[in-house]
């Protein structure tokens, strides 16, 4: 299968640990690149003891194992000159490098892009950093929650009122991951053109302030600081109904519609109060006696009775209601993979599809510097 | 100014956020798009109101997402139109559309039709849930698609219920992921002269955004997350991991040591949580002290306790208070564009740079069909 892919025959080099770096690393071996992490001896990428609810498989936290699926692993220690001559033998044939060390790190390694550049000069090295490499935050920690924090994401997300609301995930891992990918394939794109590789550089703090452009764009432009509402926020710049309200026996999303015809699908007594022209400066109060009415009947009768308007609704699932859902199963979403150490596990794969071919793939997370041997030997006698 | 997609032409039919947040992204980088428009209303995201803030009469949201692109005016349903819109997509790299499966074969613009026109196109689109399945038929709205997927559990707190993420989440990482499966096929065009299909659906693109906390939950015995009861960030992570308020603001506090914490801010409290497996079983009532202790004095206070000691924090911005910060000048992270109509707009660049350029592009979001008349005279039609 791997075969066809669009990334066949392309080698990256990851030097990026924990989430953004190799999370594009894993969406490139998904699309068919060989990806080579190279670490350090003894400890590895610090994901390798990183463990969300101490979930360990052997050695390795299950969340490495997650996040580093179909790759290979190479054992470097990027202070010994020996070690350096291989790397810089496996640089020369590479395609992509990828690194999240922060700033000066790889100069003072001699690895950084001008170096690696006299070795091959078609190589795409593409850098992390949190914030940028200038400036008074470029040599903050580069961690997602502090990213979210400095961005202004978290006065987004629950009620106004509330406490603050960071996103609950590492969004901004998330988003500078994807974005790094993007960059690489373009970067490639240009390489199939002029023959030279180039600089790829993203940061958590750009990544997550490209996500909220609409929010940015929107007070950059008179439309003033996020409000959000007060009861069902969902987005600060939508009117009622948009949000999540609690029926008799669960939750139900509703999307945006016209309010005259939400209120009169649900029959809310008081319909005549609202006007159209009040779905965005009355929301609070709306959707207050929206809540108040919504609780009376069950998710089912709701999405009955919007479904006949065509109002956008779904119910809230919950990941055990949501794995039981035929439109679950039929994505065939997981994949077991079984680990060196004989475990298996659970994992999931990548959301691009090409020619309608999910990405699956067997190969586990490798073992701290389980091919560095054999790679060694491919590399050396050339 | 570097653009790897020069040359690329980009055919549009897509609408709202998730493909158009695609498009924006390979304009950036350099590809023609044009948006192919029905009459009169065009793109909903033009009316999509929101916030009251309006654009030359239309939302702010589809200036921001639709800059850099020209729109072309055609109904898909008229043979003549339709005709013309064949001979652009026969010039075409890449269709890109998100319609509900089966829109587009009823209008007979389907892959195996539109290669029949272009065998090398990439033929790139977005659905709600996939084109088979119980919910193919359903909306793909991005508040619908955190609902459907569990998104709404992770954040906030215990008790608040369901809490969405506060932005389109989905749709940005499907026109993300989108843009990652075009780049890709394109690459392999250009390597051996084969086109592809490329095709993301939102309720992956969601499940992949939850990919590390929900393969806990699939080899965990399928333990549904619980969040802290009180100021959580993350229901999988310890104390003192979360936003505190301060008595002239808020602190962001990542992964830290409680003792080490407890010595620097002199909270003699927190000393009874002495073990890191403490500060995940006993997060709530870790947090609470921090909660009651913090608010007793300044944002700026705390950091200087606990800067110098590499514990990861942070203050809390809002956009007013980031855009005057030199940490965020410093990034040129803003744009001025200019409609035809001579508004200018500021907004956001691409956050990708190559080889340390910002790409930047001055031209704003196309009036509905203002380019069908240049269109029509480039391509012939």
């Amino acid at each position: 299968m791997k075969m066809h892919q669009p990334l066949e025959g392309i080698m990256v080099l990851e030097f990026s640990q924990f989430l953004a770096g190799p999370s594009a690393g894993l969406r490139l071996a998904d699309l068919g690149a060989r990806v080579i992490k190279i670490e350090r001896p003894i400890s590895g990428d610090a994901c390798r003891k990183l463990a969300l609810k101490n979930l360990f498989v052997g050695e390795d936290s299950l969340l490495f194992h997650t996040i580093n699926r179909h790759k290979e692993s190479f054992v470097a220690d990027l202070k010994s000159e020996k070690d350096l001559i291989v790397l810089k033998k496996l640089i020369k044939k590479a395609d992509v490098i990828t690194h999240n060390f922060r700033p000066g790190v790889m100069e003072k390694i001699g690895l950084d892009y001008k170096e690696v550049k006299k070795i091959n000069d078609k190589v795409i090295y593409a850098e992390v950093s949190g914030y940028g490499k200038e400036g008074p935050w470029k040599d903050k920690p580069g961690q997602d929650l502090l990213v979210q924090a400095l961005s202004g994401l978290t006065y987004l997300t629950g009620n106004e009122n509330e406490n603050l609301t960071p996103f609950g995930l590492s969004v901004a891992d998330i988003m500078c991951g994807a974005h790094l990918v993007q960059g690489i394939l373009a970067a490639l794109l240009l390489q199939q053109q002029t023959g030279k590789g180039c600089l790829v550089e993203v940061s958590l703090l750009e990544s997550i302030l490209d996500f909220q452009f609409e929010f940015l764009t929107t007070c950059f432009n008179g439309g003033g600081l996020p409000q959000r509402s007060k009861v069902s926020n969902a987005n600060s710049l939508l009117a009622a109904p948009y949000g999540n309200y609690q029926t008799k026996d669960g939750y139900i999303a509703i999307a945006m519609c016209n309010l005259k015809i939400f209120l009169n699908a649900i029959q809310l007594p008081s319909t005549h109060d609202f006007s159209l022209e009040d779905a965005f400066c009355k929301r609070d109060e709306i959707k207050k006696a929206i809540s108040a009415h919504l609780i009376h009947n069950t998710t089912a009768y709701w999405l009955k009775a919007l479904g006949q308007q065509q109002i956008w609704c779904m119910p809230l699932l919950n990941w055990n209601e949501l794995i039981k859902a035929p439109a679950y199963t039929t994505l065939h979403w997981q994949q077991q993979v079984t680990t060196a150490n004989q475990q298996t596990i659970e994992l999931t794969r990548g959301a691009v599809q090409i020619n309608n071919t999910k990405l699956f793939s067997s190969h586990p997370a490798p073992l701290l510097g389980e091919h560095t041997a054999n790679i060694i030997k491919e590399f050396t006698t050339l | 100014m570097i653009q790897p997609l020069k040359n690329i032409l980009v055919i549009d039919f897509s609408q709202f956020l998730s493909g158009p947040s695609c498009t924006l992204r390979l304009a950036d980088l350099g590809a023609d798009v044009i948006k192919i428009e029905k009459p009169i209303t065009g793109d909903i995201c033009r009316q999509l109101y929101v916030s009251d803030l309006m654009i030359d009469g239309e939302s702010s949201l589809f200036h921001a997402i639709n800059r850099n692109k020209k729109s072309f005016v055609a109904d898909i349903k008229n043979d003549i139109d339709l005709a013309r819109i064949k001979k652009l997509i026969a010039a075409a790299d890449v269709v890109v559309h998100n319609f509900r499966p089966g829109v587009m074969k009823r209008l007979g613009l389907d892959y195996e039709s539109v290669k029949a026109l272009q065998p090398a196109i990439i033929y790139a689109s977005i659905s709600g849930y996939g084109d088979d399945g119980a919910f193919a038929d359903e909306p793909g709205q991005d508040l619908l698609l955190q609902a459907v997927s569990g998104l709404n559990w992770l954040s906030g707190n215990e008790g608040d219920g369901p809490v969405p993420m506060g932005a389109s989440v989905v749709d940005t990482l499907a026109g993300t992921y989108l843009a990652q499966g075009i780049l890709a096929a394109l690459f392999k065009k250009n390597k051996t002269g084969l086109g592809s299909s490329v095709q993301i659906n939102m309720l992956e693109s969601s499940l992949d955004f939850q990919f590390e906390v929900f393969t806990s939950f699939l080899n965990d015995g399928q333990q549904l997350p619980a969040r802290s009861v009180v100021n959580a960030a993350n229901a999988y992570l310890a104390a003192p991991y979360g936003i505190y308020a301060t008595s002239d603001g808020y602190i962001a506090l990542a992964m830290a040591s409680i003792p080490i914490i407890a010595d620097l801010i002199k909270c003699g409290e927190l000393l009874s949580y002495p073990t890191p497996s403490l500060w995940f079983s006993k997060r709530d009532e870790i947090k609470k002290i921090l909660a009651n202790h913090l608010i007793k004095n300044t944002t700026a206070w705390w950091l200087s306790k606990l800067e110098p000691a590499d514990i990861w924090c942070a203050e809390v911005l809002n956009y007013e208070c980031l855009r005057k910060h030199d940490g965020y000048k410093v990034l040129d992270m803003e744009q001025e564009v200019t409609t035809t109509a001579g508004t200018v707009i500021a907004t956001t660049r691409c956050p990708v740079k190559i080889n340390g350029e910002v790409l930047k592009y001055p031209a704003g979001a196309p009036a509905l069909g203002e380019h069908n008349n240049s269109i029509t005279t480039q391509f012939n039609l």
